[in-house]
């Protein structure tokens, strides 16, 4: 009996990554959209709620309040079981222009998130079907793309593109990471044309936009998936409300910005609950799938 | 001359530089300009024809300042919407179709940012653009000749040979947003200037851009010619390079130029 229990609760805790278990902590000290302690309220209906129950709806609220999720969290839900592989699982970001004080921000932001920096990629299966995934995680530094980011994603479409197999990318993501200047911004073009070569090969992508999805990564590889999905209620655009609303010097309406509006502007192919998100994907990626594949 | 950062920012801000249409008219002959996206509207923030390089028939896309104030309110500051980008990749694609080389002019504070803008997909247009301008099968040449802000700078800015002025500047953000977001004050903009690495000698130095067209003492608006006959000189030279690769090697070596950043 005895051991069953140890059996259980050992893969119950550690199912894609069997062998780095250490990751699935995530990185719920860092966020404030991220539910901590026994209860949380939600930001939505006021509403406390146990956490627990929480993370077992997929940190969905009955008021339809989406809390965001960790890329591990994200992962968990996506992937089938122990079919997920992490690449370049260590590779750190560059700190190109010697920026003051960056270099410790991120050692600091390591050992607290337990992240290397703002996204996972990988290779694994969703229902049944081989496909590369990114999912970035905006409890580190927002989840802005500098080198490291950058370098990840271009390898994994370059990866993708060897091997004919889609990617998917769950993008969130302030944008820019403002301490790596310039070369932040030569990702957006660096990641766009790893993009561009996975599609001329004929390859499926397809982007997941979360909460928040805005700035330098709105402007490259978010919008260019050939399948455009998007969370509920999630904020997407290429200016931030703020700075929209600081040039023009007028209160936004309602709603703007949101995965709705991009819908009805015919920016976004589905808003997709979180609760048929893996068999949306699946389905899409059954709809492309290639008998003769490589599948290596 | 050596100037800081911020005595940089604010030259490559001053209207009396030359503007796009200023290096259009010395360059080329016979511009003929083309309007609109086909899609929506017509953006004059950004200006695009065709003309004669030499001899070579080239197309010509330049972000465009007003000389004045009532031209600078036409040009909305050369801060593009979405359709100024998709004419632009309107008119790189039939520069593509019709084997000419394109020519871009960057100087922008920054793609605008407004309500038109985000309802008709200033994101999307950028991306696009990105992705597009890797692929075109025929030679690009951007140049910064002020002011290059951001994704709204870049997306003229993938191609085969990037070059800057040697007072512009180039930047993730402007000196004064960067300041209010890293040091929550917008007054430390002269420190951000210099943290940033914005400069054409630091783009240089990091690898970022392929050369600096020198300026005339004071600036380029001290001496159009020289300035123009310089650009001149250096796009000729470089077309005949590019035209003298196969596809393919242009292709690869473009992809690997951003590749490698
Ligand atoms: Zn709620």
């Amino acid at each position: 009996m005895s051991r069953n229990f140890f059996k259980s609760k050992q893969y119950a805790t550690s199912k894609i990554y069997r062998s780095k278990p250490q990751e699935l902590r995530g990185s719920d000290e860092e966020k404030p959209n991220v539910p901590q302690g026994i209860m949380t309220k939600c930001p939505g209906c006021s509403r406390v709620i146990y956490t627990k129950l929480l993370i077992k709806n997929n940190r969905m609220c009955e008021c339809g309040y989406y809390f965001r999720l960790s890329a591990n969290e994200r992962l968990v839900m996506i992937m089938d079981e122990d079919s997920f592989t992490q690449i370049d699982q260590q590779l750190t970001t560059r700190d190109p222009l010697s920026f003051p004080g960056y270099c410790d921000k991120l050692v600091r932001l390591q050992t607290q998130t337990g992240l290397v920096d703002g996204l996972i990629t990988g290779k694994g299966k969703i229902c049944g079907m081989t496909t590369y995934i990114g999912v970035m995680d905006a409890s580190f530094l927002m989840g802005s793309m500098g080198t490291g980011i950058g370098e990840k994603l271009a390898r994994m479409f370059e990866k993708a593109t060897y091997e004919g197999l889609p990617v998917i990318v769950f993008t969130a993501s302030g944008g820019a990471r403002m301490q790596e200047g310039i070369f932040s911004l030569m990702q957006m073009a660096k990641v766009s044309a790893a993009v561009a070569k996975h599609s001329e090969a004929g390859n499926l992508y397809i982007t997941v936009l979360t909460d928040p999805t805005t700035g330098g990564v709105t402007a490259s590889f978010a919008m260019l998936g050939d399948i455009i999905l998007a969370e509920p209620g999630a904020l997407i655009g290429f200016a931030g409300p703020r700075v929209i609303e600081q040039t023009i010097g007028q209160k936004l309406p309602e709603g703007f910005q949101r995965a709705e509006f991009l819908l009805e502007h015919g920016f976004v192919d589905q808003i997709v609950e979180r609760e048929n998100l893996k068999a949306t994907l699946g389905a899409f990626l059954k709809l492309h799938h290639k008998e003769d594949r490589r599948n290596l | 001359m050596d100037l800081t950062p911020w005595e940089k920012v604010k030259l490559a801000r001053m209207p009396i530089r030359p503007t796009g249409l200023d290096y259009i008219d010395y360059i080329f002959d016979g511009f003929m300009e083309l309007h609109g996206d086909r899609l929506y509207g017509e953006d004059r923030a950004i200006v695009g024809g065709l003309a004669f390089l030499n001899d070579i028939p080239v197309t010509v896309i330049a972000q465009q300042k007003g000389r004045n104030t009532k031209e600078n309110i036409a040009r909305n500051f050369s801060m593009p919407h979405p359709e100024g980008y998709r004419k632009a990749l309107r008119l790189m694609k039939q520069a593509e179709k019709f084997a000419r080389p394109i020519i871009c002019f960057i100087d922008t504070p920054g793609a605008f940012c407004g309500i038109g803008a985000e309802e008709r997909g200033q994101g999307e247009a950028i991306a696009t653009n990105l992705a597009e301008m890797v692929m075109l099968k025929t030679p690009i040449i951007s140049i910064v000749i002020s002011e290059g802000g951001s994704g709204g700078a870049l997306a003229l800015g993938v191609a085969d040979k990037v070059y800057m002025l040697e007072h512009a500047i180039y930047s993730i953000l402007s000196p004064e947003g960067f300041a209010t977001i890293l040091y929550k004050d917008s007054s430390k903009a002269e420190l951000a200037a210099s943290d940033m690495k914005l400069t054409a000698q630091d783009l240089y130095h990091h690898g970022i851009i392929d050369g600096i067209i020198p300026e005339p003492p004071g600036g380029a608006h001290n001496d159009h010619e020289f300035v123009t006959s310089q650009v001149k000189e250096l796009i000729s030279a470089d077309i005949d390079e590019l035209l003298g690769l196969s596809v393919d090697d242009m292709l690869e070596r473009r992809y690997q130029k951003y590749r490698n950043i």
